[in-house]
């Protein structure tokens, strides 16, 4: 049952190097077979061609990790809703189909090598204030402060976030407003977390823009990418928390 | 040498109160003046960077991702064990401690594994406290679970991705100190050796796998966070990126590797669809407290599984251990599957796989609520396999979950190179031969919020060194060393891909040195592999460059230790002529085929030291003293 894919693939040696589409037809693929692996048999094939494989991210290959992020046919994550490349299998193709794949593009994601990209913009936006500040060793009895159930699962549904950056990616502004925003939601709606709440939201917005993500024009293709579906709902909590704190400044 | 494990005296309860008096302390003042490299980023590394940062040392952070947040702490899902005894069901710190030391078959150091428990609260609360949504009760109060090899539900969770949260809870805290300027990340860098100065580990060499560049990065402490080795066996849960690499440069620099033929095979996976897969998918145990597990009762019964009635079905779990019936440990749940399906019972195109049966309780409790408490790992299933769980029982097979074994480490996780500290599942020390299903995340986080922090800075206080520059003669080597090695695997060119090398020495070790092992199996898969690794450096073919980003390059130098690892994984499963927990030697074994311990024999922690590749390593035997919990055979009847 194998099937014959092609694959047009972005290929770009580094950061500031022109890069192209490059064509491979393998007739090696199993519709059982993931998307990754897909490309795992392209690049042996490459290899054995003595010529430099494609790179890309991928770790856990069970769609929690959030390394993988390709654009599939100009779908962030391609095909599948609420999944990750990772997690989009062959039989979602068909036999004879040609295949675009190329990296999240977004200007604050820039091109490392082929389809991977530089993310560490996210890192920087949780470091500037993604957490709560607590340090090891004096926190009360987990039962003290307790937390509705339905507070606590919508805490836990913005929790989910991966930060592949797909959100980014799928943005023709390419935003980072799911992302950021499903941190502030996480934390915001916590007991932990409201202490910084304004605080946060400040700093991280802010960051966000120093790090060259656009604006938000309340498009959805974010909520419509993410592996996790995370919902736009929580922008809107962002921006009231960030127009309250910047009001309170 | 001696192994000492540096085990305080005194009642257990409190032994890790008097060791953290005795401890030397660091002035909050003098803190910032001492380096401390930790490597690796999942639970045990970021919570211990985030922890050592708080108290103001300087920290740099190494990982192998592009963002801290990727190590694959990420990817546990069922949840989180701690004695807090919320259920009133008779938990307690010291019966966390009894579980875990029966549940490591006795092969566990007791004193590590009380701290263990005694820890475990603690990381709940300070979980909570920074935000981690752990699944609540209606009235607001954290939920628990069972899990396999308890009779308490002591296992807290945030619904199937317990792993991740808390990995994020932990990476927030980092993060915060990243901003507030103590730690310093160096993320896409792989650590290719360590550098040891007149016996203290003072740095390591570095790969920046962007660049390609080798970086020295010298300091007073060298923490290993790695996690472990399971991706020898190609096929794992693990990560794709997982690797023995920092560890086994450590190893070659003096630290001793324990017990590395523990190894865990958990019995909820997902099975083998064919030979383009490039890992495993973990089905959280939690599944097994409504699952339940059966096969066809009679051989080569191919018809589907709606239309074998209950008179001819064998679920055998709850007939062979009424008591724990679906909840036994992991280590017995899949000897168990593998039996079956060696008796041709097994189900599936393969028959390699067993099901687990969700149709009782989707009866009893509902779709919905089976939905509430399982719907992720369902449609990861129906993803996966194209089938749905909801309709038909899913299929399960045993595969490669964690490893057991590690740097060895004494009570204050020191190896035995002063100075290199090692946490989490790099280190072999709190799950004897076998792991209880919820204690990953408990013993990564144990160590890296509450150990960790008291007893490096013992040993920065105590410890006198010289400035070391990383211009010294032991970098300059250390970093030749790896280069040496880069080009080696770049000149071959050979015929064979790195991958391909990697599935035949995961193959090799699967046979031989996976779920049942013997005598003259163990010794064919020693010869085997090294005959492998010869013809791995005549004839491996890796392109590419070496001075740009290169994934390919990066796992043929992982593949290369493999090589050289697997070969000690099999000498220890050769070594150790008994059985327990995951370690089944088929010639130890009780009459009804369960594991046959030989306690007078083999009561010990097997810690290997380094003699060359190729060559017998020297064994160091550390003997386990059971005080408290005393040895007899498991019973999960």
């Amino acid at each position: 049952m194998a099937m014959t894919v092609t694959l047009k693939v972005w290929r770009q040696a580094g950061p500031t190097a022109a890069g192209r589409f490059e064509t491979y037809t393998t007739n090696h693929v199993h519709p059982d077979m993931s998307f990754l692996e897909m490309l795992d048999v392209v690049n042996e094939e490459i290899i054995k061609a003595g010529k430099d494989p494609i790179a890309f991210d991928s770790d856990c290959r069970e769609g929690i990790c959030g390394s993988c992020g390709l654009v599939i046919d100009g779908l962030a994550h391609g095909p599948d809703r609420g999944a990750t490349t990772c997690q989009v299998h062959m039989r979602r193709f068909r036999n004879g189909d040609t295949i675009t794949v190329e990296p999240f593009r977004a200007k604050a994601f820039p091109v490392i090598k082929d389809l991977v990209v530089d993310r560490s913009a996210f890192d920087r936006i949780i470091a500037a204030g993604g957490y709560v500040s607590i340090n090891a060793g004096g926190a009360p009895d987990g039962n003290s402060i307790p937390v509705a159930k339905d507070v606590a699962d919508l805490s836990m549904d913005n929790a989910q976030c991966i930060g592949c950056g797909a959100c980014a990616a799928a943005c023709k502004n390419a935003a980072a407003h799911l992302f950021t925003s499903a941190k502030i939601a996480h934390l915001g709606l916590l007991p932990q977390g409201a202490p910084e709440r304004s605080r946060r939201a400040i700093r991280m917005v802010e960051q966000m823009d120093a790090e060259g993500f656009g604006s938000c024009s309340n498009e959805g293709e974010c909520e419509a990418v993410c592996p996790k579906e995370i919902s736009i709902a929580s922008i809107a909590r962002m921006n009231r928390d960030y127009v309250k704190a910047a009001a309170g400044k | 040498m001696t192994l000492d494990s540096r085990i305080p005296s005194g009642p257990i309860a409190e032994k890790w109160d008097r060791r953290k008096f005795e401890n030397k302390l660091v002035n909050p003042a003098n803190r910032r003046k001492h380096e401390i490299i930790v490597v690796g980023t999942g639970l045990a590394g970021a919570s211990a960077a985030a922890s050592l940062g708080e108290l103001g040392y300087k920290v740099k952070l190494f990982g192998i991702h592009d963002s801290p947040r990727r190590a694959h702490s990420i990817a546990a899902q069922g949840g989180i064990n701690a004695a807090k005894n919320y259920r009133n069901d008779g938990d307690s710190i010291y019966r966390l401690f009894y579980d875990t030391v029966k549940g490591g078959d006795y092969r566990a150091r007791e004193a590590n594994v009380f701290r263990l428990a005694q820890m475990s609260v603690l990381i709940i609360d300070q979980c909570v406290a920074q935000g981690v949504p752990f699944a609540r009760e209606y009235g607001g109060l954290l939920d628990n679970r069972s899990f396999g090899g308890a009779q308490v539900s002591r296992t807290f969770y945030a619904r199937g991705q317990t792993g991740q949260q808390l990995l994020l809870g932990a990476y927030q805290s980092l993060m915060r100190q990243v901003d507030a300027g103590t730690v310093t990340m160096y993320q896409r860098r792989e650590m290719l050796d360590l550098v040891v100065v007149n016996g203290q580990a003072r740095g390591i060499v570095c790969r920046n796998l962007i660049t390609g560049e080798l970086e020295s990065h010298g300091a007073n402490a060298v923490l290993l966070c790695t996690g472990g080795y399971g991706t020898v066996f190609y096929l794992s849960t693990n990560a794709v990126n997982s690797n023995v690499t920092a560890a086994w440069r450590a190893h070659k620099r003096g630290a001793y590797f324990a017990n590395p033929c523990f190894t865990q095979i958990h019995p909820t996976c997902i099975p083998v669809s064919g030979d383009h897969q490039s890992k495993l998918t973990l089905m959280s145990e939690s599944l097994r407290n409504d699952g339940r597990v059966w096969v066809p009762r009679n051989q080569g019964d191919r018809r589907p599984a709606d239309q074998i009635p209950e008179s001819d079905r064998d679920y055998y779990l709850e007939r062979r251990y009424p008591s724990f019936g679906n909840l036994v440990p992991r280590d017995v749940a899949s000897r168990a599957a593998k039996s079956v399906c060696d008796e041709g019972r097994g189900v599936g195109d393969t028959g390699l796989s067993v099901y687990l049966d969700f149709a009782d309780a989707i009866k009893r409790l509902g779709a919905e609520t089976i939905k509430g408490r399982y719907g992720n790992l369902f449609d990861m299933y129906k993803r996966i396999t194209d089938e749905d769980p909801y309709k038909i029982p899913m299929r399960i097979y045993p595969a490669v979950h964690y490893t057991m074994g590690g740097l060895w480490v004494d009570y204050d996780l020191m190896s035995t190179v002063p100075g290199l500290f090692v946490l989490g599942e790099a280190n072999f020390s709190d799950h004897g031969a076998n792991r209880l299903g919820a204690s990953a995340l408990m013993q990564g986080l144990a160590d890296g919020y509450f150990v960790a922090p008291y007893t490096v800075a013992n040993y920065l206080a105590g410890a006198s060194m010289p400035a070391v520059a990383s211009e010294h003669d032991a970098f300059k080597e250390a970093k030749a060393t790896a280069q040496a090695r880069i080009d080696k695997v770049l000149s071959v060119k050979g015929n064979r891909t790195i991958r391909d090398f990697h599935r035949a020495v995961g193959a090799i070790c699967w046979d031989h040195v996976g779920m049942a092992r013997n005598e003259q199996g163990l010794q064919g898969a020693i010869g085997e592999i090294r005959q492998l690794r010869d013809e791995f450096w005549q004839n491996v073919l890796v392109t590419g460059e070496k001075n740009n980003l290169n994934p390919a390059l990066d796992y043929a130098g992982r593949v290369a230790d493999y090589m050289e690892f697997a070969e000690l994984l099999a000498l220890d499963a050769l070594e150790r002529r008994e059985s327990c927990g995951g370690h089944f030697r088929e010639e130890f074994q009780t009459p009804d085929g369960e594991a046959l311990r030989k306690d007078d024999d083999y009561s010990y922690v097997a810690a290997w030291e380094f003699q060359g590749v190729g060559a017998r390593p020297a064994l160091h035997k550390e003997e386990l003293v059971f005080d408290e919990v005393h040895p007899s055979q498991r019973s999960y009847k």
